[in-house]
Formats: structure tokens, C-alpha cells, sequence
């Protein structure tokens, strides 16, 4: 029987670190649905979870198994699902569940191309503005771009501290090229891993008052089963959790719901930056893209370009004052992203007309090609 | 209202949300009931209130989860049984109720309620069936009978209805049963059997909506109830093929299924991590 957590060296998909780093953060359900380029995770969450004591359970629909993550997630697990683009569709209703309600999980999209069934296996990032706003009405989410197997470890960990701190569900936007990368994981010994629990309450339980923020603007949660008596709706409420109608109430939730994410960007915020000191051109990029940002900026560099990247980790909230900044001082921004300009609207808005931003993009089904990143700067600039 | 309001020796207070009250249901409506009697099984039956909650979807009957001061959860329409599955997987102590309506479970809910009656998830479903979706106003629902009125049929339904306990037969479910909200006193003693019982429970309460079922189909509330009064026949153990509802001649009530099989758990517990179980 294996540990929660497999310390060594291994050489495994992105798709299969994801599943270990969900295990090594003490994820205990996994509620599924078979879809390409997704399906491995949910396959070794099946194999690994009952070791652990944990539960898989394979649902009817990526509905359901949005929803039984949620149900899960209250009654006291930490829960995930993973899918593409498909089923990140039909997760969308109750995702929008998950943050009305303050419900900690974390949802992987392995994105292929769309729109529809699309390339099923073939990559692309076009699901980036859909992890935004696909979920109706006005919200903020957490979302995370790995860029290699490794850091698909890393980071399902990172997004199940984030949900848990910030009782949200958090998005990993990775894609089928990094899901289905075979590469070198280390896992660190499990007391070397750090893990965040959601806040609990403490005191009388009849005082409770289940959406009543703490000092980080983050309500304490209780448990099901727990005997707090709590009711929880996905219908407009107070801090009690009581249904309230009207506007007022929907201004107080909601600025409850987007501060306890706007008033932390510094702890939820991450990225990388490459060569970016000196830099007159910067590069955009996220997850596989980044990648192949990072080989053109030694490119450009070896033909005198001198080209820097900004890789984002965390896409959503989005990095405005880090491109703000740039903006002030650089000739402008290439973002490089396999859809035809999501992100770029985020990094074109951020730059402000100050300095020209442009595109490297296509609708996918292929990684970008270095080389077209450096014609383009090139033609440019 | 104000003496209903203000009265502090109902029996279920303890388990209201008093400050919740009054309900949104309108007089006449059939959920109350249906409501005071699954409140009336959890008291009784002996559960710990503490590990009892109730998943409810969307629709007057999906705001019951919302008056009980059990741990409740008012989810997406249609999501309840998905939701409570999750829960019960995570918390197998938990005795999970799914309170929510006809519409709710079985149009838009439909695929989660087959599956989880397949795998004989131990969870309890009430449904309240109206035979209408009564908080949009009164549209077809997949309950409503053939050439009824609704918003959405103004000429007649021309949609055969689903007979709920055999569909629950069908897909698995392992205790079925069907009253009405003037049974109440078989409703309760029901929901409560299913509450100490292990596997997938189901059951049906016809409850009036004469808001928006009654007054286009030309049913007063009373009449509704007379129907049910008059026509309805109790047959324990009756097949859920035979359990009729034609509301013009006679509708089946009882118990018809009871039966012990393994439940999700066990059976993901035998097949999947043998060394434990
Ligand atoms: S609309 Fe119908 S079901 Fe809804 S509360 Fe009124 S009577 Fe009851």
C-alpha cells in the first residue's frame, strides 16, 4: 500500500503528478467523469484514493461531479475534479455554486481545442476567459497555469491551500500537451510540504454565524454534522446565511465574496520572471505556452533582442499591477497564448495604450514554435 | 399570521428555523405538510440531529432545506442528490435527506436520481409531488398528467407523465413508497423506516399546488385533497408496475419495496480497498 505522499524521484505525466500532488495535499474524493485529455487523473485517483482511505467515485456527468465535490467539500474532505473543456462546461453552473456558497475545491481543466468537441487530443489554452466568466453573474476565481509535470505537482498543492485560505473553489488551467508530458517529478518528503486548512470557528455554536468574515475577510466554516445548524443557499444571503432578496444583500455578499480575494493578491498572486531586469520587450505567457516563451527569449537574445518573460502562474485574479509596472518602463508586451487573444485583452487593458502589446497566438492543436515568437518580435519591434 | 408566528410550543420548534418564518408557500399549497412530516420522521426517529442534514434543489419545494435548523444545504436545480452523494461518500456518519420537488428530481434531476438509486447511495429522497413546476408558475413538469393544463400546454398536455416509484423501482432504488399529505401519518411512519434504514430510499408525497396546478386543471384545494381521499387505494407491497395514478379513477399508495441490498459504500469498500473492509 502506498503513502499519500510518493517522496522521490519519478518520471510521470503532468496528468499523473496533478493526481499525486491532490494526494500529497490530502485530498480524500475525487468525483469524476471520463474525458480526454483529462481522464488519467480521475484513473489514478481511482487507483490511488482507497489506499489513503479516500473515496473516487466516477458520477453520471461532470454536473454531478461538480456537485458531489461541493457536498463533499462541506461535509469536512478536501475534494477535486478534473476534466476539459466539455466538462468544463457543464461544471460551470455549480462552480458558480462553489463560490456563492464559499465552498472550497479545486477543479483541473486539462484544456483541448474548442469551441464543441473540438480536438479532443490536441492542446490549447482558449478555456482561459471561460475560467473567468463562465459561471454567470460577477465573481472572482483563483486560476492556475502550471507549465511542466513538475509544477503540476506543486501547484494542485498551491491550489488546494489557496481554497482552503480563501474558502473558494480553485481552477487549474493546464492543457493536454503538460498532461500528457512525461517528465521528472520530485516529491519532498510530506513534512516538507506545507498545507493550509480552511478557517474553523471557535466559540458558542448558536452565536455561529456561518458567513461572517474573519480578520483576512474569510468566514470561519463549519462543518456538516458539526451541530453549528448552518444553513448554506447559492441564493443571495447574509452572514448568517439566510436569504435576502434584494440589492442590499447582494451588495453586502458580494463584496464580501470579491474582497476576501481582491484584499489578498499578494498571497494569491505568482509569477516568474525571466531576463525581465534589462528587458524592452516583455513577454506574456502562461503554462506550455510559457515554455516556449522562455527558449525565445534566449533566442531573441542571442540575436540582440533584448527580450524578457513574464510568465504568469496565477492568471486569474490577474497580474495588473505587475504589467502595470512594466508598462511604464518597456517598449511593449508580446503575450503568447495558444487561443486567438484571451489573456492578451487582460495584458492589452493593463499596458493601458501606454506601449503597443500585440499577439502570438493560434486556435490550437499545437504548441507555439519559438521561432514564431522571435519572427514576430522581430517584425514588430 | 402573528399568533402562528409567535407561538413557542410547536412541537418541531426545536428543529424549525423559527426566525424564518413565515414560509413562502401559499395557503393551500401541499409542501407544509409534506414538509412538517419528514420534520415529524427525523424527530421521531431517533437519528442524531446533529449528523442529519438536508440537501434541497431549486423550486417551492427546495426551500424546505431552508426552514429546518438541521444542517442544510439549498443547491442548483436538480444538483440535491449529486450534492448529498458527495456528502455521504465524505461522511458516512451523516444521515443525508433530500428534500426537493418533482421537477427539481426528476426532469432536471432526472440522471443524478436514476444513479444514485443504481448504486444504492444511502441517502433518503423525499419528493413532493405537485405535478407542476409551481415557483416559475406553473409550467409542465415530467409528473404532470396527460392533457392538463399548464403555462406551457395551454391546449393540454400532450406528454404521458412519469409514474415516479416505478422509475425508482427500475433504476434500483431499494425502499419505494407513495402517499399523499393527507397520509400523514403512513408519510411519517415511511420517511422514518427510511431514515433507519440502509440503501437509496424514495418517497413520493402528491401534495395540491393549487396555485399553479389547480387553478387552470379546475381543482380547489379541497378538491384536490377529496381526490385524494376518495380515489386513493393503500396497497403494501403492491409491484410498482401496478401502483396507477390516474386521478379520474384511483391512484396507488403503500409501501411497495423494501428490500436490503449493499449499499455504495460497501460495495466501493468490498471491491475496492479489501484489506480494510
Ligand atoms: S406555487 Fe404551488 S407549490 Fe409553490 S408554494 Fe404555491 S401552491 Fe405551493
Amino acid at each position: 500500500m502506498k503513502p499519500a505522499v510518493l517522496t522521490g524521484e519519478h518520471f510521470m505525466t503532468g496528468d499523473v503528478a496533478c493526481a499525486e500532488g491532490a494526494l500529497a495535499a490530502g485530498c480524500l474524493f475525487f468525483g469524476g467523469y471520463p474525458i480526454t485529455p483529462a481522464t488519467e487523473i480521475a484513473e489514478h485517483m481511482a487507483a490511488r484514493l482507497p489506499d489513503v482511505c479516500g473515496t473516487f467515485v466516477q458520477m453520471e456527468d461532470e454536473i454531478a461531479a461538480m456537485a458531489s465535490i461541493l457536498g463533499a467539500s462541506c461535509a469536512g474532505l478536501k475534494s477535486m475534479t478534473a476534466t476539459s473543456g466539455p466538462g468544463f462546461s457543464l461544471m460551470m453552473e455549480n462552480l458558480g455554486l462553489g463560490i456563492c456558497t464559499e465552498t472550497p475545491c479545486v477543479v483541473v481543466n486539462v484544456q483541448r481545442a474548442g469551441p464543441s468537441t473540438g480536438l479532443p487530443t490536441l492542446g490549447a489554452q482558449g478555456d482561459m476567459m471561460q475560467a473567468r466568466w463562465g459561471s454567470h453573474g460577477h465573481y472572482e476565481i483563483i486560476a492556475l497555469a502550471p507549465a511542466s509535470p513538475q509544477e503540476l505537482f506543486y501547484l494542485t498543492i498551491t491550489a488546494f491551500n489557496l481554497s482552503e485560505t480563501y474558502r473558494t473553489p480553485v481552477l487549474i488551467m493546464t492543457d493536454e500537451v503538460t498532461g500528457h508530458l512525461s517528465e521528472r517529478v520530485v516529491i519532498p518528503e510530506a513534512r516538507a510540504i506545507k498545507l493550509r486548512q480552511r478557517p474553523r470557528p471557535k466559540g458558542r455554536k448558536d452565536r455561529f454565524k456561518a458567513f461572517q468574515p474573519g480578520p483576512n475577510g474569510v468566514a470561519p466554516m463549519a462543518i456538516a454534522g458539526e451541530g453549528y445548524g448552518i444553513h448554506v443557499t447559492g441564493l443571495t444571503h447574509d452572514e448568517r446565511g439566510y436569504p435576502g432578496m434584494n440589492a442590499e444583500t447582494q451588495l453586502e455578499m458580494m463584496t464580501r465574496l470579491t474582497r476576501k480575494i481582491q484584499n489578498n493578491l499578494d498571497d494569491i498572486i505568482r509569477t516568474e520572471s525571466y531576463r525581465l531586469e534589462d528587458a524592452e520587450i516583455v513577454l506574456v505567457s502562461y503554462g506550455i505556452s510559457g515554455r516556449s516563451s522562455l527558449a525565445a527569449v534566449d533566442e531573441a537574445r542571442e540575436q540582440g533582442i533584448q527580450v524578457g518573460l513574464l510568465r504568469l502562474i496565477t492568471v486569474w485574479p490577474f497580474p495588473e499591477r505587475q504589467i502595470q509596472e512594466l508598462a511604464e518602463r518597456v517598449r511593449g508586451f508580446v503575450t503568447v497564448e495558444i487561443n486567438l487573444g484571451q489573456v492578451h485583452l487582460e495584458v492589452q487593458r493593463c499596458a493601458g495604450g501606454k506601449v503597443p502589446a500585440i499577439l502570438v497566438g493560434h486556435p490550437g492543436g499545437s504548441v507555439i514554435p519559438p521561432e514564431q515568437i522571435v519572427q514576430t518580435l522581430k517584425a514588430a519591434f | 399570521m402573528e399568533n402562528v408566528k409567535n407561538r413557542s410550543d410547536h412541537p418541531l420548534n426545536s428543529i424549525l428555523r423559527t426566525d424564518r418564518i413565515p414560509h413562502i408557500w401559499c395557503p393551500g399549497c401541499g409542501i407544509g405538510t409534506a414538509f412538517s412530516a419528514c420534520m415529524m420522521a427525523i424527530q421521531t426517529s431517533g437519528i442524531d440531529l446533529d449528523k442529519t442534514v438536508m440537501v434541497s434543489g431549486i423550486g417551492c419545494s427546495g426551500r424546505g432545506a431552508g426552514y429546518t435548523r438541521l444542517d442544510s444545504y439549498h443547491t442548483t436545480h436538480g444538483r440535491a442528490i449529486p450534492f448529498a452523494s458527495g456528502m455521504k461518500l465524505a461522511n458516512p456518519e451523516l444521515n443525508v435527506v433530500v428534500f426537493s420537488g418533482d421537477g427539481d428530481l426528476f426532469a432536471i434531476g432526472g440522471n443524478h436520481f436514476i444513479h444514485a438509486a443504481r448504486r444504492n447511495m444511502d441517502i433518503t429522497v423525499v419528493c413532493v409531488n405537485n405535478l407542476i413546476y409551481g415557483m416559475t408558475g406553473g409550467q409542465a413538469a415530467a409528473t404532470t398528467p396527460c392533457q392538463a393544463k399548464t403555462t406551457t400546454t395551454p391546449r393540454g398536455n400532450p406528454d404521458p407523465p412519469f409514474s415516479l416509484p416505478l422509475l425508482a423501482f427500475a433504476a434500483g432504488a431499494s425502499y419505494v413508497a407513495r402517499w399523499t399529505i393527507l397520509h400523514t401519518r403512513d408519510l411519517t411512519k415511511s420517511i422514518e423506516e427510511a431514515l433507519n434504514r440502509r440503501g437509496f430510499s424514495f418517497i413520493e408525497v402528491l401534495a395540491p399546488c393549487p396555485t399553479g396546478y389547480g387553478r387552470r386543471n379546475k381543482q380547489k384545494p379541497l378538491d384536490t385533497l377529496k381526490i385524494y381521499q376518495e380515489r386513493t387505494v393503500i396497497k403494501n407491497g403492491a409491484h410498482p408496475m401496478d401502483a396507477v395514478m390516474e386521478f379520474g379513477s384511483s391512484i396507488t399508495l403503500g409501501k411497495f419495496i423494501d428490500e436490503e441490498r449493499p449499499t455504495f459504500s460497501e460495495n466501493y469498500d468490498r471491491t475496492c480497498r479489501p484489506q480494510s473492509a
